[in-house]
């Protein structure tokens, strides 16, 4: 949990389900050489993690501003998707 | 003819850039840097490679939002040239002066090598000097070359012609193995359907004296210069 006054969001980037994922494709085989047999798919992307000011009363706004932020800068919107998590514990404020 | 060169913190090929326009074809060019607000009086504005803020995020991301990048685009809209060599090349694509999108090579790998390119359309102001369907030679250096567009912007690129030039073998086929970092149709640069906008992963100045191994890449800038005349 963020201490008070700060809300942390992570915003999760991963290229498109279409888009072909050589280092995901790379990963995948060396997890599968270790044995584990069990993982069908592998992507990789990034997060970023963001810190805002604010006492986290507003979720939705918190949610718009970083949507806009993701989808301005964070990521493009061309061959990637985000997701937004809020840190655990500041998602029911 | 008047050359601007954007300078982003981490451009690196921006003195190449103004060696060859200056000192091998005879124009007159200046460094314009990232956090000027307004583009002196030119002719066309060149965004050179390099890193430009080390790459973060996504190569040209952070450049693109620049505070001279407004009036760059502002210029573009206006119908003024601009050139993206490499990571100006990404920069225009982030900026939406082009359209597409680059990822990471294929292969994983930063890739430093020549290549040879078929020119696909010699009708616009950059290759106006080359020969229809001509090969030139010229060499690439990068990391995040691997060009992508969704099928449907694909399409209407091949479409109107905006494809500039693509990897090919020496017989100029567009084969796979021709095709250094995965870029979808072996694409290597693409103009705007204006036709004033130009991105180019290769590295045409570095291709403009003998004594350095080609100079397959002075005939562009001679078509930009030629334009003018």
């Amino acid at each position: 949990m963020s201490e008070k006054g700060k809300v942390q969001v992570s915003v999760v980037v991963l290229p498109k389900a279409e888009i072909l994922d050589p280092q995901g494709k790379a990963v995948l085989g060396s997890l599968k050489s270790l044995g584990f047999d069990e993982v069908a798919d592998c992507r990789i992307g990034k997060v970023v993690r963001l810190t805002l000011n604010g006492d986290g009363s507003d979720n939705a706004l918190i949610r718009r501003k970083v949507s806009d932020m993701a989808s301005s800068l964070l990521s493009n919107p061309i061959t990637e998707d985000f997701e937004i998590v809020f840190d655990k514990g500041d998602e029911s404020k | 003819m008047k050359f601007s060169i954007v300078v982003f913190p981490g451009s690196n090929c921006d003195r190449d850039c103004h060696h060859v326009l200056t000192r091998v074809m005879g124009q007159e060019a200046d460094y314009v840097f990232h956090k000027e607000r307004a583009l002196p009086a030119t002719d066309c504005v060149i965004l050179p490679g390099g890193f430009s803020y080390g790459d973060y995020l996504r190569s040209g991301a952070i450049a693109r939002f620049s505070p001279i990048m407004d009036d760059v685009v502002r210029f573009a809209g206006d119908g003024g040239l601009v050139l993206g060599i490499c990571n100006g090349f990404q920069v225009m694509l982030e900026a939406g002066l082009l359209p597409g999108a680059m990822r990471p090579n294929r292969n994983g790998r930063f890739i430093c090598s020549d290549v040879r390119l078929k020119v696909e359309n010699n009708r616009t102001p950059l290759t106006r000097a080359t020969q229809e369907h001509g090969l030139l030679t010229m060499p690439i250096a990068h990391a995040d070359g691997n060009y992508y567009a969704p099928a449907d912007v694909l399409d209407d690129i091949e479409k109107h012609g905006q494809v500039l030039f693509r990897y090919v073998d020496a017989k100029g086929r567009p084969r796979d193995s021709a095709n250094p970092n995965g870029s979808l149709n072996n694409i290597a640069g693409v103009m705007n359907r204006a036709g004033n906008c130009f991105g180019m992963m290769p590295h045409p100045e570095r291709a403009s004296e003998a004594g350095l191994g080609s100079e397959d890449g002075k005939v562009l800038f001679e078509s930009l210069i030629q334009g003018r005349g």
